[in-house]
């Protein structure tokens, strides 16, 4: 009976934490053209207020892009596109590491494409997919000042437990995943994996040292 | 006009050429890049002259035109191209997008100032891109073998051949004064490697190797074009994972 009765607040405290924890972890999961949205908005109006980005500063952009971007990204399933069947020819570990190396030539591409960001006007385009999907395209499409045609911009994205995670973005129909696909594979046939990881880390480095977002 | 057709001529012979060494010689790795060898030859090639003339000029360009200078240009040129647009809409049985790209010639070029503005996307009707490479994919031919062409860059057997009508149709090779045409051309060259100079810069920093990077992100950007940004999916590795 004892036992009981201590054992009940403990319960009670379970069952509320639960209850609080639950349902705001439903409701967090943000539709994908919402999320895609509120995300470029949020970094638009950074990239407009921000003196030192738009001056091509290396590490306030990269600093911009982890807080912001990177948690929406699947860098893992980026990877193993990339990697094709060459994927299981990789250990365990050697995935890590492709996935890191991979993972940091991505943002090094991204931060130089988002610090040549000037008055872009991007449009979005209402989402084509049903409410069970879970993998969708979400597109937008950037127009460039003194540039008629408009660019397009399309996210896949897939539903997660963490909420929706983009695995490949597409410009102007070119995937940004599958574009290195011939190049690894080539790498891989010629030089293994480590030598894939090999150039893809020499490449990195050369990127770190060069880079300031200046055309 | 007979001027044009024999110096088509070579380029076209060039073109078929290619087209059956492709048929019977492989000697790269990439089944869609038989001549890659030469491929990569005259990549590099393109690449030099770019480094030293285009890229160089076209920055120059940038410097020194305000940007509202720079887009007149271009959209002078955009509403020139837009007449062929409309009519590789209508080749391709595309009747509404025919229809807008009609009215975007209308409207750019009396409103526009003779295409100087482009109004048109503004108030909704936004710019399409068709040659006859993608009427001809439209209609199921196939891309063929990738082909890099002198100074033009990344092609294909098909689309090498369509540019070939693409050009014959294009006003601005049709003006009559030599100098003046070479003027036009040149100027319309150069606006475009202006435009796509921030697009280079995040090449140079994405690729491992250049040539495969460009050639792969060519073919797909094509494709892409070919059905309007809605291509099917295709077979994924990554799912025999």
């Amino acid at each position: 009976m004892k036992t009981r009765v201590r054992m009940a607040p403990m319960n009670l405290l379970r069952i509320l934490a639960l209850a609080a924890v639950v349902p705001v972890a439903h409701a967090q999961i943000t539709a994908p053209d919402a999320l895609v949205k509120s995300i470029t908005e949020e970094v638009v109006t950074v990239l407009k207020q921000d003196k030192e980005i738009q001056a091509g500063n290396p590490k306030k952009v990269a600093e911009l892009i982890e807080t912001k971007i990177l948690p929406h990204f699947n860098f893992t399933r980026m990877t193993r596109i990339a990697m094709a069947r060459n994927w299981r020819l990789a250990s365990p570990e050697q995935q890590k590491v492709l996935t890191t190396e991979f993972q940091t030539l991505l943002v090094r591409t991204y931060s130089t494409a988002l610090s040549n960001f000037r008055d872009q006007q991007i449009d979005y385009k209402p989402l084509r997919a049903r409410p069970e999907d879970t993998d969708v395209t979400v597109k937008t499409e950037v127009r460039q000042p003194g540039s008629p045609q408009p660019v397009g911009i399309d996210y896949e994205m897939e539903k997660t437990p963490q909420g929706w995670k983009v695995y490949d973005v597409k410009v102007g129909g070119v995937s940004l995943v599958t574009t290195y696909r011939e190049t690894f594979a080539s790498e891989v046939r010629s030089k293994g994996v480590d030598g894939l990881i090999k150039s893809l880390a020499e490449k990195n480095r050369q990127g770190g040292q060069a880079k300031s977002g200046k055309t | 006009m007979g001027n044009r057709v024999r110096k088509a001529k070579p380029v076209c012979a060039a073109l078929l050429l290619a087209g059956a060494l492709a048929g019977c010689a492989t000697w790269g790795d990439n089944p869609r890049d038989p001549l890659e060898p030469l491929n990569r030859a005259m990549f590099s090639f393109n690449d030099t002259i770019d480094e030293a003339v285009t890229k160089p000029v076209a920055r120059g360009y940038r410097a020194v035109l305000p940007g509202f200078v720079r887009s007149g240009v271009s959209n002078f040129f955009s509403n020139v191209e837009d007449v062929w647009i409309c009519i590789n809409d209508l080749l391709q049985g595309k009747f509404q997008r025919g229809l807008d790209d009609f009215g975007r010639v209308l409207f750019n070029s009396t409103f526009g100032i003779a295409g100087v503005f482009d109004f048109a996307s503004d108030v909704g009707l936004p710019k399409n891109n068709e040659d006859f490479g993608q009427t001809l994919g439209w209609w199921g031919v196939g891309s063929g073998s990738y082909l890099v062409l002198p100074i033009l860059g990344p092609s294909t057997v098909r689309d090498g051949l369509a540019f070939l009508v693409d050009t014959q149709a294009d006003f601005v090779w049709r003006i009559d004064d030599v100098s003046s045409r070479n003027t036009a051309v040149g100027v319309r060259f150069v606006g475009r490697r202006a435009e796509l100079l921030d697009a280079t810069s995040i090449i140079e920093q994405a690729a491992l190797d250049k040539y495969t990077f460009v050639r792969e992100a060519w073919l797909q950007r094509r494709r892409s074009l070919v059905y309007d940004g809605y291509p099917p999916r295709e077979k994924d590795d990554e799912d025999s994972r």
